[in-house]
């Protein structure tokens, strides 16, 4: 790693770093415990000082290829093998293989007399032996306070352990101590003082009855580190430290939407489009106001996505959803069986909130899955206060953010006042925040759903009324009319008198047509008989006009020849007038 | 007592050719002689040509003496200067 470096001066001064091979550890401190140097791991009994240790070395033994030996002083070997071997680490194999080496160093003041002048340098001895033998680079001590109850001389323990931590320096390998914690020091005995590279404490602190592992870097000198207080966790991998807490907001985001599987509801948000992918979704409402129901189909519609969900449940058994959801028309059976969809259900008094928190997070990234469904997240405020509730719910959803993965949360209000903070102050924290209130009015109670907001997207201003049919769920328009906003019966009363009232005027309207086509029946017949009478009165006319004009013509023949017969009895002796005229 | 009858198989531990070692021996070499003549035996082990024995006797201190037998097993660390204190530690005199 270094060889590839173009600047290998500077880097080969930076402190070289040996990995714990702890998850979570190695990122909080950027690579691990000082190489070469002595950490020391205090914390009160229980807190799982020898589980860091041992892991350590067997971390180092199978992962990184580096012997390590155990210098136990509390436990003999075979009991400490033992007592790990619940967490799967193979102490006698690894010993077999010359991986690692425990020495167990028995102090009993009942045996031990002491007299004059000594020094330890059998425990150099002993320690050196063993790291020779199987070329070790690293060393646990677990617990070297031990000999302070075994030796009285203190000022010879003090000045040959301060030589001690010199001698590992030289030598070169990297050591964990752990100590005890003291009530006013790191450690009873002070060891902070000699160990002045790495301190890491380890708490095991329990509030309301449930009990949190904490892992604080107190000290780390000449680097970088995370120095707030990790959860962690022991369990079957062994310890887990969760720096679930991204140390700067600059995830990519996504502007593909998804849909909430409710079609009426995606209108309402940026004309149909739904959720942006990865945004985080609260869902707040007062006691059974469908908020399960919205989450269900949120689910529901991931999965007819082929997308895969997790599905939290603090109240309700996975059997017990899935009835439920079945009976408004959702089968979410088929997504458990496809493997599309996942149910954890527990109650959260379970685990402290930490280790909800560190369960969430194992379960993604066994599952890796597009969507998570908490519901609802009101519940883990009976295991924490409000703002170790809110900087848990911060932390998961850095964590989703960063992993592109859409949450959606419910949240139960216990008073029917809408307030602009949810119970849990999480209301800043999501990306969209639909809240489900009940209207009463009129003796009965019915659900309106608001979006209280939405970033980044246009979303509907409008209260709409969120009915749960057999079918799914449903957004209706709520009626605002004279009378004010009405819901439930009122509405559907509502919608009753305007469909009748339509009626009416259809039945009215097609009356009124009758009337005018009779009218015009009536009246087309009155215009035929006028113009039948017109035609009748025009041939009357037009026989006159004839007789007229006939009349006149016979009179006229009549008078020419009348003028004619007068012209030839005026003009009989002269031939030629007669002939012109005869012309 | 059954001192006389037992024999005394002491083991001193030592790490190097030390001052604190040398007195340590020269000191049980003086004790033995004047409580235990006859019915001792000494094995001096140096650890540094025999690390690997340091584990089996629990050796922390150096030096170190183990009294094997007879039991119970006992140990005095320290350069072994204050005699009272070996003797009880060696149960040749009992404690006060």
């Amino acid at each position: 790693m270094l060889k590839k470096s173009k600047t290998p001066v500077l880097r080969n001064r930076q402190l070289k770093k040996c990995p714990t091979g702890i998850a979570g550890l190695d990122e909080i401190t950027f690579g691990g415990l000082p190489q070469g140097r002595p950490t020391l791991v205090c914390g009160g009994p229980g807190s799982g000082k020898t589980l860091f240790g041992i892991e350590f070395v067997v971390n180092g033994a199978q992962k990184f290829n580096e012997p390590g030996v155990i210098i136990a002083f509390e436990e003999k070997g075979e009991e400490l093998a033992t007592n790990v071997a619940s967490l799967g680490f193979d102490l006698e194999k690894l010993q077999a293989d010359k991986k690692i080496k425990i020495d167990y160093v028995h102090v009993d003041k009942a045996e031990i007399e002491e007299t004059g002048e000594y020094d330890l340098s059998g425990l150099f001895i002993r320690l050196d032996y063993a790291i020779n033998s199987i070329k070790a680079k690293r060393v646990v001590l677990d617990t070297i306070e031990n000999l302070f109850s075994g030796l009285s001389n203190e000022g010879i323990l003090r000045s040959e352990i301060r030589r001690l931590f010199q001698w590992l320096k030289d030598k070169g390998v990297t050591t964990v101590i752990t100590g005890e914690r003291g009530t006013a020091t790191l450690t009873r005995q002070g060891l902070e003082e000699y160990v002045s590279d790495c301190v890491i404490l380890l708490e095991h602190r329990i509030q309301n009855q449930v009990s949190t592992r904490l892992l604080r870097v107190v000290k780390y000198r000449g680097t970088v580190h995370g120095t707030n207080e990790y959860p962690f966790l022991i369990e079957k991998e062994g310890i887990s430290v969760l720096p679930i807490t991204s140390l700067e907001l600059n995830y990519s985001v996504s502007s593909e939407k998804i849909s909430s599987g409710v079609p009426t509801l995606d209108e309402m948000l940026n004309e149909g489009d739904g959720f942006f992918r990865g945004s985080s979704i609260l869902i707040s409402g007062t006691a059974g106001t469908g908020k399960t129901s919205l989450a269900a189909s949120f689910a529901n519609a991931a999965c007819l996505r082929k997308e895969r969900v997790l599905f939290f449940a603090f109240e309700e058994s996975p059997p017990q959803i899935i009835r439920n959801m079945s009976s408004i028309g959702m089968d979410l059976q088929q997504h458990v069986d496809k493997k599309l969809l996942q149910f954890h259900s527990s109650r959260p008094t379970i685990h402290g909130l930490e280790m909800h928190l560190v369960e969430i997070h194992k379960k993604i990234m066994q599952f890796n899955p597009h969507v998570i469904v908490i519901d609802p997240i009101t519940n883990l405020v009976t295991i924490g206060s409000v703002s170790e509730v809110k900087s848990m719910l911060i932390r998961l959803i850095d964590h989703l953010q960063k992993n592109q993965i859409s949450v959606l949360f419910t949240a139960l209000n216990y008073n029917n006042t809408i307030s602009e903070q949810t119970d849990e102050g999480v209301s800043s924290l999501v990306d969209a925040w639909i809240t489900v209130r009940d209207l009463e009015s009129n003796g009965e109670r019915n659900r309106g759903l608001y979006i209280m907001k939405s970033r980044g997207m246009k979303h509907s201003n409008q209260v709409r009324e969120f009915i749960i049919t057999d079918h799914g769920l449903q957004l209706v328009d709520v009626y605002l009319g004279p009378k004010g906003v009405l819901i439930g019966s009122a509405r559907e009363e509502q919608e009753l008198e305007e469909a009748a009232g339509a009626e009416l005027k259809t039945f009215a309207g097609t009356q009124r047509e009758r009337e005018i086509k009779r009218k015009r029946t009536v009246l087309e017949a009155q215009i035929a008989s006028l113009q039948e009478e017109f035609e009748s009165v025009k041939d009357e006319l037009n026989r006159t006009f004839q007789e007229e004009e006939l009349r006149k013509m016979v009179l006229d023949k009549n008078r020419q020849a009348l003028t004619k017969k007068r012209y030839l009895n005026d003009n009989k002796p002269k031939t030629k007038k007669r002939n012109g005229k005869g012309n | 007592m059954a001192k006389a009858t037992k024999k005394y198989e002491l083991r001193l531990y030592i790490a190097g050719n030390t001052p604190k070692s040398a007195l340590a021996l020269k000191n049980l070499k003086k004790y033995c002689e004047e409580h235990l003549k006859g019915i001792y035996d000494i094995e001096v082990i140096d650890l540094l040509v025999n690390p690997q024995l340091a584990e089996g006797d629990q050796i922390l201190a150096i030096p170190t003496l183990v009294k094997k037998v007879p039991e119970p097993v006992r140990k005095i660390i320290g350069d072994l200067s204050n005699e009272e204190k070996v003797l009880v530690g060696l149960d040749i005199r009992p404690a006060k």
